[in-house]
């Protein structure tokens, strides 16, 4: 039998509703698996506590879709009186007095909290090495070397790939979800934007942060996405439409589907795993009844550098409430500093050097006289990627194909070598998906020649998850992904 | 167009970070860096193209103007790095 804390959630509902387990019990496996994988780092604010009262009262009774399905949160989202400072020194100390939506939502519907996962600053990063508690360890190894989970959402991944939570939470400005899904081999999703509430997450950049699960195969992302979604009206970007049985949209059956494959997705100096995983993807959907077609996408290459204007345009207007009066960190003052040497200090202090680039980087895009070199011409190029995307739909195309990621897992510490555009390539697959407002989903679907996991992308309509759940629920079962990382922590 | 030390000066203090005097030319180096990425976006034809204001095509929804939240000083003060008499404390603004 399955040891509990490595339970699908499907399959922990199931047993649970027939009684066989309790959450307690669930809840307890899942503590006791945390416990023993601080060498991964994933989660750094451990709820065990609240987690065991969660599960007494799931047992209790009670009829949520999540009753008492023990999960991981990332450090990005407020969580009522639990530490919540977005891997940021900056934010050492806070304590929110409120519950994100998204994360309320999931303790309505009975899940239970075991602690806040590990991400990079403020999201902003591809590989969980930036922030205050240091790096996440991938569960997946080649040799001896310590590899990257991925990022932003790094912890939330090595958690459900080492089996310490059933799912996690995670966000997604440029990739920050689908690329440590990819990077793990576990599957993770960005739901369109507006489809769940941003209220109470952490800001990056709010025209393309979007909230979205993180678990260990398709059915369990279409459960947890059910009970995340829906308008609030505390977040007016979020979309008053109903939210749809995504679960009982996954049938498998994709025949006649058409399946899209853009060309400028193939970038020079792709290595030989990825480009094969790709064409085999691409059989997989055809032998399973889709139409499969060559689409074009031909803004593709400008995706990349207008995301590193608007997203730096947008932390930096996000991120000026870190000032050191409200809340987080004040710096230590020398005698006879003013106010502006409180913020500048502060911030100088309290930010990391790649959150600091951005919000300048973002200051300068938005400053006068470059406003409209830099920002205007973003936006502009961010309506083209999008129509790019609208065409290729009113072709009649389902969903487009691309791999997750241009690499597989690469070295922990490979990156502050790197200049920092070389770190931001890791976006260059799933980077249009933010910047049009698409459903995205990476599933896993391979391994390369050192036996690391590798995800290809769906991307979908906006607003059907469903329907893109259910094409990466046939992927999933022609790929039969089942690998599993050989535990070493 | 380059970024020199005295504009990486100009960008920190609008972003009131502190940066000190011997790191502003390794700064402006990493920003011409990041520019020269971003400089390719000069060569799109967006002539005629709208910059985009909302990914979704969605108006914004109205609401009644009135009070729905409001009556917890306690609360938003707890977590200020100083707060005294109801108040946020700062170091002095006006001599």
């Amino acid at each position: 039998m399955t040891a509990l804390n490595e339970m699908t959630i499907a399959a922990a509902r199931d047993a649970l509703g027939r009684g066989e387990i309790t959450s307690v019990e669930l809840t307890e496996a899942c503590l006791a698996a945390v416990e023993g994988a601080d060498a991964l780092g994933a989660f750094v604010h451990k709820t065990p506590d609240r987690a065991l009262e969660q599960a007494r009262a799931a047992d209790a009774g009670g009829a949520g879709a999540l009753r008492g399905i023990p999960l991981g949160i990332k450090d990005l989202f407020c969580t009522s009186g639990v530490a919540s400072q977005a891997a940021s020194r900056i934010l050492e100390g806070f304590r929110p007095a409120y519950e994100s939506t998204v994360t309320r939502k999931l303790w309505e519907a009975g899940a239970v909290m075991l602690g806040k996962l590990n991400m990079d600053e403020f999201a902003m990063g591809s590989s969980t090495e930036t922030g205050v508690y240091g790096a996440t360890v991938n569960p997946w190894r080649a040799g001896d070397t310590a590899l990257t989970a991925g990022g932003s959402s790094g912890g939330s991944a090595a958690a459900v790939a080492a089996d310490l939570c059933l799912g996690a939470m995670g966000t997604d400005t440029g990739g920050s979800i689908r690329q440590p899904a990819a990077l793990t081999g576990i599957t993770g999703m960005k739901p369109t934007y507006g489809r769940c509430s941003r209220w109470g997450i952490v800001a990056f950049a709010s025209s393309l942060d979007q909230a979205g699960p993180m678990a260990r195969d398709v059915r369990d992302c279409a459960i947890l996405l059910g009970a995340m979604a829906g308008h609030d009206p505390l977040d007016s970007t979020s979309v008053d439409m109903a939210v749809p049985d995504f679960e009982a949209a996954l049938t498998g059956d994709i025949r006649g589907k058409t399946i899209g494959i853009p060309r400028e997705y193939r970038v020079d100096g792709m290595p030989e795993a990825i480009d094969a995983l790709w064409s085999r993807g691409r059989e997989m959907l055809a032998d399973a009844g889709a139409r499969v077609v060559d689409v074009s996408l031909p803004h593709t290459a400008h995706a990349l550098p207008a995301y590193y204007v608007i997203a730096p345009a947008e932390a930096s207007s996000n991120l000026a409430r870190y000032d050191g009066v409200r809340y987080g960190r004040r710096a230590a003052l020398d005698q006879g500093d003013g106010i502006t040497e409180m913020y500048e200090k502060t911030r100088a202090e309290g930010f990391g050097p790649e959150v600091r680039r951005r919000i300048m980087i973002g200051t300068y895009v938005l400053s006068a006289g470059f406003y409209d070199a830099y920002y205007n011409r973003a936006r502009r190029v961010r309506t083209l990627i999008k129509r790019d995307f609208e065409e290729v739909f009113a072709q009649g195309v389902d969903a487009i194909l691309t791999p997750t990621t241009p690499s597989a897992a690469f070295p922990l510490g490979s990156v502050a070598h790197a200049d920092p555009v070389e770190m931001y390539l890791n976006d260059v697959f799933t980077v249009t998906v933010n910047l049009a407002g698409l459903p995205g989903i990476s599933v896993p679907a391979g391994q390369d020649a050192a036996g690391l996991p590798l995800g290809l992308q769906l991307i979908g309509r906006p607003f059907e998850e469903g329907d893109l759940l259910n094409t990466a629920y046939a992927l999933e079962r022609a790929a039969g992904f089942v690998a599993k990382p050989a535990r070493w922590w | 167009m380059s970024i020199d030390a005295e504009t990486a000066r100009k960008v920190a203090k609008l972003a009131r970070i502190r940066v000190e005097e011997d790191e502003l030319s390794a700064l402006a180096g990493e920003f011409n860096t990041i520019l020269g990425f971003i400089e390719q976006l000069q060569t799109v034809d967006v002539e005629g193209v709208e910059p985009m204001t909302s990914v979704t095509p969605q108006r914004l929804k109205r609401r009644a103007d009135t009070v729905t939240d409001g009556d917890r000083q306690a609360a938003v003060l707890a977590n200020a790095p100083d707060a005294r008499e109801g108040f946020f404390a700062v170091p002095k603004v006006v001599e």
